[in-house]
């Protein structure tokens, strides 16, 4: 896993300017029996929407923390804009949480919780300050009663709201959106996105939804066993995972044992169980002679056997449809190839087509610009299974 | 028969309540009684009075063991509060060596016979050269010793069920360790503290055997409840009976009406939890109160 940690590091230092922002350097946080944040190398320009997004256990909770001063790293430093900050104590920090569950002080009223800050730092014109926060976060009828009067949402405001009064360098989000039901989730999405845009503090997102992260973030970590396997912009990851678990961890990817043949030009030539794919130079991140060709079900095309499918590229025959699901705008198919190996393909209900059935023997094409070719040595199956809690 | 049959609750109700309240109500009545001579042994209402309201110390001993009473519990109250929260914090708070045995050992007091507590402690006080010295300091340190465990047990069940995400909260918002103290953790474990500081007090004042066997010449109300029982009781003693009564019914139903207007205006479970703490201790003080007449 190091060779990722160190390949991810390049990709950090190409974006911001470092010194400003936040960075993490060699980062680790070991526990009696587990490192839970393993060297990890990490820069987050200033003003960014960052998600850091992982399964449960990856360690993105623990790096927050440390960035937050809640907990003390084993060894590695945090900058934050230019300044030295890995042992500073947590209330000397410019950095303000929103907790998992919003952590609101229940003795004291939503005036009061959003005023805690600038009374303890002892701001003036706290009044004035506090209205206008209430008002960004549309909760200014409420700001005499107590937190447990409030709804979840506006719980989470309130906790938004206390946290940026104080304008810190960074603001960090820990799942913030974990306990809201999934309509008032999407809803609170939009709202941070607004709230971000409009403030222009550095926010940093952990959370375990793929879709969240996507939604929300202009760059994404994916985080796993307390390194970083990729980092880049929602569709870039999409599009061009560089990692089994990336590949599997956001949406869903078919992976293909394939042996690689050459590389000359733009393209490298994969024998994929005897059918000759090409995918393009910059999307082979496989370094040996073998591979995982990956693509992704909804850029599978699907036609009759033997129809000449319109895509100039891959062309593998012999599927066999062994399930259909039908989704309303889409139909999901399955279907087995001839090496045993059974491929997603999603299919936009377009009209153009009839919809297959199972027993049907289809052909199937992808273009050569939309495949990925990943190291064998790493679990095809990796990520798969946690996206969903 | 069908009236009866749909009275049947409400009957047993009434009789329960009659069961719980004749014994107080005696006790108010009879501190408007007065007695046919100075030395009647016969204990029934005689005639109305308001001499014991007027005159409650026309036996001045009574006033001065009600008033060490007092002293006493206030000092026991004050020394076993302090003493309590701090161990209750350091139990739930930091891990050290012990700390689960420790945990074990406080139900020790709580679960031992008094009497077995109270000779022990008369037995420890002796070997220590405090024969002959046995008083109020005896009395102090047995007090303390015995509302020690009350008031970690009330304590610590307050602060394990505060999340220390809160303190981390403040913490986060700049508030410095003192600072989350004062503002976060201190009121969010008040009311455990001031329920166990109430059950405290009500231990310490209505405490007969540990303290007989402490107290060397020192009289308390308790004792000297029991010392007149014998011989005349002074309507006085029920003077003091019903004031107690009072002021723990106060204390109930401030903490009720409190816990009302909180749970009308926000139907939130926690803060009516907090003031439960309260009511009992309010209510176990009004007990004890009774107890010791």
């Amino acid at each position: 896993m190091s060779h990722l940690a160190e390949d991810t590091t390049t990709v950090a230092a190409a974006e911001g300017t470092p010194g400003a922002g936040l960075g993490l350097r060699a980062l680790t946080k070991q526990f009696a029996n587990f490192t839970a944040v393993d060297s990890l190398d990490l820069d987050v320009p200033t003003g960014s929407f960052f998600a850091l997004l992982g399964p449960s256990g990856c360690g993105k909770t623990t790096t927050l923390r440390m960035v937050a001063g809640l907990e003390t790293p084993t060894s590695g430093t945090i900058h934050l804009a230019g300044k030295d900050i890995t042992h500073q104590k947590p209330y000397r920090r410019p950095v303000n949480t929103v907790f998992q569950n919003y952590a609101l002080f229940p003795h004291l009223d939503i005036f009061e919780n959003v005023a805690f800050g600038p009374r303890r730092r002892k701001v003036a014109g706290i009044d004035a300050e506090v209205h206008r926060m209430l008002e960004l976060v549309e909760l200014t009828s409420q700001t005499r009663k107590v937190p447990a009067q409030l709804s979840g949402g506006q719980q989470q405001r309130v906790a938004l709201a206390r946290a940026l009064i104080n304008k810190p360098e960074v603001l960090l989000l820990d799942e913030p959106l974990g306990a809201l039901d999934l309509k008032l989730r999407r809803q609170m999405q939009i709202e941070l996105k607004r709230i971000q845009t409009e403030v222009g503090i550095t926010f940093i997102h952990v959370t375990h939804d793929q879709e969240e992260a996507m939604t929300m973030a202009d760059t994404i970590a994916v985080m796993n066993a307390g390194v970083i396997e990729q980092m880049g912009a929602p569709d870039d990851l999409y599009e061009n995972p560089r990692t089994t678990f990336v590949a599997n961890f956001l949406g869903q990817s078919n992976l293909i044992d394939g042996t690689i043949r050459s590389r000359d030009g733009d393209m490298t030539r994969v024998d994929m169980h005897g059918i000759m794919v090409s995918v393009p130079r910059e999307r082979t991140h496989a370094t040996d002679s073998r591979g995982w060709v990956g693509i992704r079900p909804e850029k599978v095309l699907i036609g009759e056997e033997g129809e000449a499918l319109d895509a100039p590229g891959n062309t593998i025959p012999g599927g066999v449809i062994s399930d259909v699901s039908f989704v309303g705008v889409s139909t999901q198919y399955l279907v087995r190839m001839p090496w045993g190996q059974e491929l997603q393909v999603f299919e936009q209900n377009t009209g153009r087509r009839r919809i297959f059935r199972t027993g049907d023997r289809v052909e199937l094409s992808w273009r050569p610009e939309y495949a990925f070719v990943l190291d064998h040595a790493q679990d095809a199956s990796a990520g798969s299974q946690i996206d969903d809690e | 028969m069908r009236w009866l049959q749909s009275k049947v609750v409400l009957i047993l109700g009434i009789l329960v309540l009659v069961y719980t309240f004749v014994p107080i109500s005696v006790v108010v009545v009879m501190s408007f009684n007065k007695l046919p001579s100075e030395q009647s042994k016969i204990y029934r209402f005689n005639q109305f009075t308001l001499d014991n309201w007027l005159h409650p110390c026309t036996d001045p001993s009574m006033c001065q063991a009600l008033g060490r009473s007092i002293e006493i519990g206030l000092l026991a109250t004050l020394g076993a509060t302090i003493l309590g929260t701090l161990a209750a914090f350091a139990l739930v708070r930091h891990s050290f060596v012990g700390r689960s045995s420790t945990n074990v050992l406080i139900f020790l007091p709580m679960a031992a016979p008094e009497i077995v507590m109270g000779s022990s402690l008369l037995a420890l006080f002796v070997s220590a050269g405090f024969a002959g010295q046995l008083g109020f300091t005896t009395i102090l340190i047995a007090h303390i010793m015995f509302c020690l465990s009350f008031v970690i047990v009330t304590v610590r069940s307050r602060l394990a069920g505060l999340s220390d995400t809160l303190e981390q909260a403040a913490m986060d918002l700049y508030a410095t360790p003192q600072q989350t103290f004062w503002k976060v953790t201190f009121p969010l474990v008040f009311p455990g503290i001031l329920g166990a500081a109430l059950l405290s007090f009500s231990l310490s004042f209505d405490d007969f055997i540990i303290t007989n066997l402490n107290a060397g010449n020192t009289t308390t109300f308790p004792m000297y409840v029991w010392g007149v029982s014998r011989k005349t009781i002074p309507m006085q003693i029920n003077v003091v009976g019903t004031v107690m009564l009072i002021v723990s019914v106060l204390i109930v139903v401030g903490g009720e009406v409190r816990n009302r207007r909180r749970t009308r205006a926000l139907a939130g479970p926690s803060p009516a939890r907090r003031d439960s703490v309260v009511a009992a201790a309010g209510a176990r003080s009004s007990a004890g109160g009774l107890e010791a007449v």
